[in-house]
């Protein structure tokens, strides 16, 4: 089906699924409860589960098949971004034009950077792509202050001159961003019982070209370029040997990865029409990274889990304040109450990003294939019984 | 084959699903009922405090979400009331906002527009804030006040000093209590003149973003029309630790002079900087050398510690105020968190009884009525004197103080002394002047 082996498209099937019905299966918890602080089925964040998931998808590309890591890749998810936004700015609201500008400037931009950096490998690799996005980063920051506003990020106006369609709508503010007409921002609300569901346009644009990057992803897998990916990951050295040119073959991966990165950046811009120049930082090149090594890298649906996961933790952990963790242990006696607030404080809330460390150190420690090599590890468990458990590990190679 | 099978499958489950996505939406169509975003139903009301909790402003991000719980307090009628019984308008009555209790919910800037905006969109889709407040930095205020002109809430901005706030980039749902970059030019101007002269050379060092623009156009711009001149303005990286290689150049450059139009962790490091280097002990052209940092702050003071001395600066409140409303707020803060509250703290506690009384004169949650009570809104007792949120650019109006390092400080606290409270007239500027010009308010939009 669709060119794809039967495991593969089983994969893409379940993906499917699990991104159509993501708004039921992120709000498990019916909204008035206490455990509604673990939702996280509204827009924004399902937004953003899917969009990194693509960006990490196009990363896998590049350091699970080639094993260049490259430290710079949200030099490209920025420029797709600007470009998009400027896309509204002058021609049109309607996302299409403004995703393929996106995706195209960041190809150009990926191919200028890693025609340079793929000169080296190895660390000296790493350390050019990251030396490129903080340029960019620095650039974006205050020197191109003109194109890209700055600090404060490029927003829409109220005088943007857009050749199609209007500056501003009737009743006097920016026109939102669609798709045909399609307002990107609507949302329908669903209410069954005490739970609510939010079905908003902007995610399932965003979840359809996700599905449709990921089933590229796993075609440039099994494809004999994928193959030759692979080789330059194994022995570079040997390739050259042999006779073969690896460079032309990392170039194109690192490209593509790029544009992945671009249509990441261009999605991002649409569903939210502001491009700020941190997302150029070195630090969301390192956030790519850790979502592909999380998940799995050089896994198919690893890079998707691993973005949904640090996702969740940056937008639910890093909500959960003192007040909350006071109305949770309530229920006991007082001092027994503080004391656990007390325990669990540094954990939560600004300190987010400590528990996501200690996730990361177990994940990297124990499950050295990442959250994919876990969930193989207990499927394996159930299956022990069954006799055609040799049939399996062809579907993913985690990174060794 | 089996592969067929799978196919099959997969395409009912498919098809189901799309089938059941596509037919639910228009069975139930609940958010239309609503006449604006988050309207509040029940018994209580959710406010956004969007602050940075990581990064370089966290100090001041912490000392901000103190204030709004101690607001959030005092308007669920716990606590001293604090600036409530002092505060002109007697809208509030200690119930919580029009009879419904207050509640809050936290998020993390990270003094990063991409994440503030996150945030902010979190509590607005999933939380139902009705307003969003907070903000460190400019790009933040500016990136969020953008959002929450979207999504149809009020944004209340928290620490945001760049002109644009409310001039290029001001927005109809956007109001801002914080003083501006102008305002502090305006202010320090006549001070600098009586304490160091009118035949002055000054060297700008800025830090290279919006507001650091801004603050240096302002300053040179009022010392100018004093008669200074303006040797030199030299933009610093904003990653910018060390700030050695750009005091050298000050010393041969014949400016008597040094202008830091830095903030946080920046000012700390080039103030250090340029006191190490001996530039205050210098001669130049005759004259003492000088140290000017137009915006201050008690959490900076602090952390430049003993260099602070003798510098002047502005800053929008001080604890050490003496008014009935500065007291009250002093010790009602104080007493819950055992130091006083830094003008971040003041300026957000504000913003939240501000915002509580527009609803409650308004009668409305609907952000139109709200901003609509808001605009032209004069008032006092709250820290500031007699305060005027202008309607046709959402910023307040009031006096700025001018402050120094203080030479003999008696605690930790006690960094800064206030020379003069410039009146709030002579820091008024046109709502088109030259520095705000290029944006517009545009409609206000109630969402929904």
């Amino acid at each position: 089906m669709l060119g794809l082996n039967k495991r593969d498209f089983s994969l893409l099937l379940i993906v499917a699924i699990l991104a159509l019905c993501a708004p039921f299966l992120l709000n498990p918890f019916p909204a008035d409860s206490a455990m509604a602080q673990f939702n996280a089925g509204y827009p924004d964040l399902m937004q953003r589960f899917v969009i990194f998931g693509i960006f990490a998808i196009g990363f896998n590309i590049l350091f699970g098949l080639t094993g260049y890591l490259s430290f710079g890749h949200a030099a490209f998810l920025g420029v797709g971004s600007y470009s998009a936004v400027w896309m509204f700015k002058l021609l049109s609201m309607n996302v299409i034009p403004a995703i393929l500008l996106s995706v195209v400037v960041a190809g150009l931009f990926s191919l200028l950077i890693g025609f340079i950096s793929l000169r080296r490998s190895g660390i000296y690799f790493s350390i050019l792509t990251l030396a490129f996005a903080q340029m960019s980063f620095n650039l974006a920051y205050s020197v191109l202050t003109p194109i890209t506003n700055g600090e404060t990020g490029l927003q829409l106006t109220l005088d943007d001159p857009r050749i199609l369609g209007v500056s501003r709508t009737e009743d006097g503010s920016i026109p939102v961003t669609n798709f045909f007409g399609l307002e990107m921002r609507d949302t329908y609300e669903m209410i069954v019982g005490p739970w609510s569901f939010q079905f908003n346009n902007g995610y399932y644009l965003c979840a359809v070209l996700m599905l449709l990057s990921f089933y590229i992803a796993i075609r440039i897998f099994r494809s004999p370029f994928g193959m030759m990916l692979r080789a330059i990951k194994s022995n570079n050295t040997r390739m050259t040997y042999t006779g073969l040119n690896a460079r032309p073959y990392a170039l194109a991966a690192f490209v593509i990865s790029g544009m992945y990165a671009g249509l990441a950046g261009g999605l991002l811009a649409s569903m939210d029409p502001l491009a700020g120049a941190e997302r150029m930082q070195w630090t969301a090149s390192g956030e790519v990274v850790l979502m592909t090594i999380l998940g799995g890298a050089g896994t198919l649906i690893g890079p998707v889990l691993g973005a949904g996961f640090i996702k969740y933790f940056e937008n639910i952990f890093s909500k959960i304040n003192d007040s909350v963790l006071h109305s949770w242990f309530s229920f006991m006696p007082d001092g027994l109450e503080n004391l656990l607030v007390t325990l669990v404080h540094p954990f939560v809330g600004k300190g987010w990003h400590l528990t996501l460390g200690l996730l990361f150190m177990l994940v990297v420690i124990f499950l050295p294939g990442g959250l994919v090599e876990g969930g193989q590890r207990i499927a394996r468990l159930f299956r022990r019984k069954k006799p055609d458990d040799a049939k399996k590990s062809t579907q993913s190679t985690p990174a060794e | 084959m089996s592969k067929s099978n799978l196919t099959r499958r997969g395409l009912i489950k498919t098809s189901a699903i799309a089938g059941a996505g596509v037919a639910l939406p228009t069975i139930f169509t609940a958010s239309s009922a609503a006449a604006f975003t988050n309207e509040p139903t029940g018994g209580s009301v959710t406010l956004g405090f969007n602050v940075p909790q990581t990064g370089p402003y966290a100090d001041e991000g912490a000392d901000e979400l103190r204030a709004y719980e101690l607001a959030v307090e005092h308007l669920n009628g716990g606590g001293d009331g604090g600036m409530m019984n002092t505060f002109s308008s007697k809208a509030l009555q200690g119930n919580g906002i029009m009879g419904k209790k207050v509640e809050y919910v936290t998020g993390d800037t990270q003094t990063k527009s991409d994440a503030a905006r996150a945030s902010a969109k979190s509590m607005i889709e999933k939380d139902g804030a009705i307003m969003i407040t907070g903000g460190s930095s400019s790009g933040v205020a500016v990136a969020v006040q953008g959002l929450c002109q979207e999504a149809g809430v009020i944004f209340m901005a928290g620490l945001t000093h760049s002109n644009d706030t409310t001039g290029k980039d001001k927005k109809a749902n956007g109001f801002r209590h914080f003083f501006n970059a102008y305002m502090s030019g305006a202010a320090l101007a006549p001070v600098l003149q009586s304490l160091y002269g009118s035949d002055r050379k000054a060297y700008h060092l800025t830090a290279d973003y919006t507001w650091g623009w801004t603050q240096e156009e302002s300053i040179v711009a009022s010392t100018e029309s004093l008669g200074w001149e303006t040797v030199n303005t030299v933009k610093t990286p904003l990653a910018a630790t060390d700030f050695s290689s750009y005091i050298a150049p000050v010393l041969n450059s014949g400016a008597d002079v040094l202008v830091l139009n830095h903030y946080g962790g920046n000012m700390v490091n080039s103030l250090t900087n340029a006191v190490q280097f001996g530039l205050r002990d210098k001669q130049v052209n005759g004259k003492n050398f000088e140290i000017v940092v137009p915006l201050y702050s008690r959490l900076m003071a602090r952390g430049a510690g003993e260099n602070v001395k003798g510098i002047h600066g502005s800053t929008n409140w001080h604890w050490s105020l003496t008014d009935d409303a500065s007291k009250a707020f002093v010790k009602s803060f104080g007493e819950k968190y055992g130091f006083p509250p830094s003008q971040a703290a003041h300026t957000c506690y504000c913003q939240t009884l501000l915002y509580a009384d527009a609803v409650t004169r308004a009668g409305s949650f609907n952000p139109c009525a709200v901003a609509e009570a808001l605009e032209g809104f004069e008032f006092d007792g709250l820290g500031n004197g007699k305060t005027l949120y202008r309607a046709e650019d959402h910023q307040c109006f009031k006096d700025v103080l001018v402050v120094r390092g203080k030479e003999n400080p008696t605690s930790e606290f006690d960094l800064l002394e206030v020379v003069e409270v410039t009146p709030a007239a002579q820091v008024t500027y046109p709502p088109d002047h030259p520095m705000f010009a290029g944006g517009e308010l545009g409609a206000c939009n109630p969402g929904a």
